[in-house]
């Protein structure tokens, strides 16, 4: 499984606030809460993403609010991975949970730029930089969490068991 | 090797002998909490399982608490939602308005969280729970959908940071000194993907409210849970809330710290996180002249009976500035109850305050008590982030409920001793 797109950029500590505020958390629709991604801290993110774009930021990325409606919306919005120095954990477990692929790259979200072109091998853990033609080895995921992914979700997983 | 005190219990519900850091295990269930946000997608996704029905009625808790009573029409299409599901699955514990407070503090009130337990939540702040000695970690709607229906969910086990509390704290200072003085020292995430586990004799000196804020904003330093130790204070306020049984887990003496801090309560003074990130701490005396135009006492951090009774201590006889909001916001009913019959919410109205009824409303932005382009508020609730309470240029500083009283009077940022 691979993911390739454009890079948009961000900092430390993008909390799920900002994310998607709670003024739209009045609604659980995907399409609704992707309308509302990142716009307190990058209005122009949801005019310019296309589908299988990708998302790199430094460190505690998804911090704060335990609102799933956040990786919901970023899913939503088209985005085929998110890139990070860390995660905040409880981001982690739901990006995974509903099958939206993460990986953590310290060396990756220090190298690569806004609006790079980036893909993602995520059986490697290899992400590539095609803009400037570097490439990273990112985490991989332990097996356990492999079979969740696999099986698109959590909720899959457990059918399946 | 020794194991944490967060550590024995997940062993325990994991039927292990022992867990290290870093191991994946999959845990039993004692508690599994949603609200009003989160519960509804959690109802979509169960839709989606094989397995139907909830693993145990007894063991879910449900509390429309955010939005409520519903501050629009979709608003109470989600509560109606939870409304329908908890009938339908017969859920003992849901909590309708008028019998409802802000989760975090009406579970411990209702004797449904005691030491030794596992309990999930889909909202961060369920780490809660760790002042009672329970292992309480937030988690997402997908997770709390998977636990209603099997009871069960899995965890890598955490490593733990030790927080050793020594000393008394001085009159003005509370847990959320405390707390706000440890985020500020390890940053927002100086604790990601660990346990905070307190101990030292200091915590003889903090009150159950103490312990409840200090375990309350954990996650505000990243961490999965924070813990105290069992001990008599504990143990009388399960006693006094509680039917149900409770174990006791100690951390081993061998019991390995990726790091260790002293923390001396007795050198700690009234603290305050500027914008935008819990860990902007100052001390008040450093805080300088910051003209405020709102202040919020309440939610699940200060809710509280003892913050409200701190709060009704400053603004005694003492009225709010003029062209000041001052909202405060009893967490549960029971302690609305408890505060009416104090004569606290007299003396909040006579000071030119508004109380209100349990809701998380204005701590997440939702409603009762937005902020405007620009404005100011002190607030005794858990984050301040950018547009966290309203405007994306609005600025929320955190506090102690003895702070935002004296700030509420003063109409700027400022200690009790400033009256």
């Amino acid at each position: 499984m691979n993911a390739k797109g454009t890079v948009f950029k961000y900092g430390d500590n993008v909390d799920t606030d900002v994310i998607i505020p709670a003024r739209y958390l009045n609604s659980s629709d995907p399409a609704e809460l992707a309308a509302h991604c990142m716009e307190d801290i990058d209005k122009e993110f949801i005019k310019k993403v296309k589908k299988g774009d990708i998302i790199v930021a430094d460190k505690n990325f998804g911090c704060g609010s335990s609102r799933e409606h956040a990786p919901i919306a970023i899913k939503a919005a088209g985005v085929s991975c998110v890139i990070a120095e860390t995660f905040a954990r409880i981001f982690y477990r739901n990006a995974i949970n509903i099958g939206l692929p993460i990986i953590e790259c310290p060396e990756a979200a220090r190298g690569i730029q806004a609006g790079d072109e980036v893909e993602v091998d995520f059986d490697s853990g290899i992400i590539t930089d095609l803009t400037r033609g570097t490439s990273f080895q990112g985490q991989a995921f332990p097996p356990f969490m492999q079979k969740i992914i696999a099986a698109e979700g959590l909720i899959n997983y457990i059918n399946r068991q | 090797m020794g194991m944490t005190m967060t550590q024995k219990i997940l062993a325990a519900h994991a039927h292990l002998a022992s867990v290290e850091a870093g191991q994946l295990i999959e845990a039993d269930l004692d508690l599994v909490l949603g609200n009003d946000i989160t519960s509804p997608v959690a109802i979509k996704e169960m839709e989606k399982m094989n397995k139907k029905g909830v693993f145990d009625k007894d063991k879910i808790a449900l509390v429309p608490d955010h939005f409520v009573p519903n501050k629009d029409i979709k608003s109470a299409e989600h509560c109606k939602c939870v409304r329908e599901f908890a009938r339908k699955n017969q859920i003992t514990n849901y909590f309708e308005v008028g019998e409802m407070g802000i989760e975090h503090a009406l579970l411990p009130e209702k004797g449904l969280t005691v030491a030794g337990d596992v309990i999930i939540g889909a909202d961060s702040h369920t780490c809660t729970y760790g002042a009672l000695g329970a292992f309480s970690t937030g988690v997402g709607s997908t997770d709390m959908a998977a636990g209603m229906a099997t009871g069960k969910a899995w965890f890598k086990v955490p490593a733990a940071i030790r927080i050793v509390l020594t000393g008394k704290p001085s009159r003005w200072v509370s847990g959320k000194d405390v707390i706000l003085h440890i985020i500020g020292m390890i940053g927002v995430d100086g604790a990601l993907y660990k346990s905070l586990e307190f101990t030292g004799d200091g915590i003889s000196h903090l009150t159950m409210d103490d312990r409840f804020t200090i375990a309350n904003m954990a996650i505000e330093a990243g961490a999965k849970n924070g813990i105290f130790p069992v001990d008599d204070a504990a143990k009388t306020y399960m006693k006094e809330h509680s039917n149900r049984s409770y174990t006791v887990y100690e951390a081993d003496a061998d019991a390995v710290y990726d790091e260790e801090y002293t923390v001396d309560l007795s050198s700690l003074k009234s603290t305050v996180a500027f914008p935008h990130l819990p860990e902007n701490t100052h001390t008040i005396d450093e805080v300088g002249d910051i003209a405020i135009d709102q202040v919020v006492i309440g939610s699940c951090t200060n809710g509280r009976l003892e913050d409200l009774r701190t709060a009704a201590e400053v603004l005694k006889g003492r009225h709010v500035a003029k062209g000041m909001r001052c909202i405060i916001i009893p967490a549960t009913q029971k302690i609305y109850m408890d505060a009416m019959e104090e004569g606290l919410l007299k003396i909040f109205i006579e000071a030119g305050a508004v109380v209100s009824t349990p809701t998380c409303g204005p701590c997440l932005g939702g409603y009762m008590g937005i902020l405007a382009e620009g404005e100011r508020c002190v607030s005794t609730t858990n984050r301040n982030f950018v547009g966290r309470m309203g405007h994306v240029s609005s600025e929320i500083y955190l506090a102690s409920p003895a702070v935002a009283a004296a700030s509420a009077v003063t109409g700027k940022i400022s200690g009790p001793e400033a009256l």
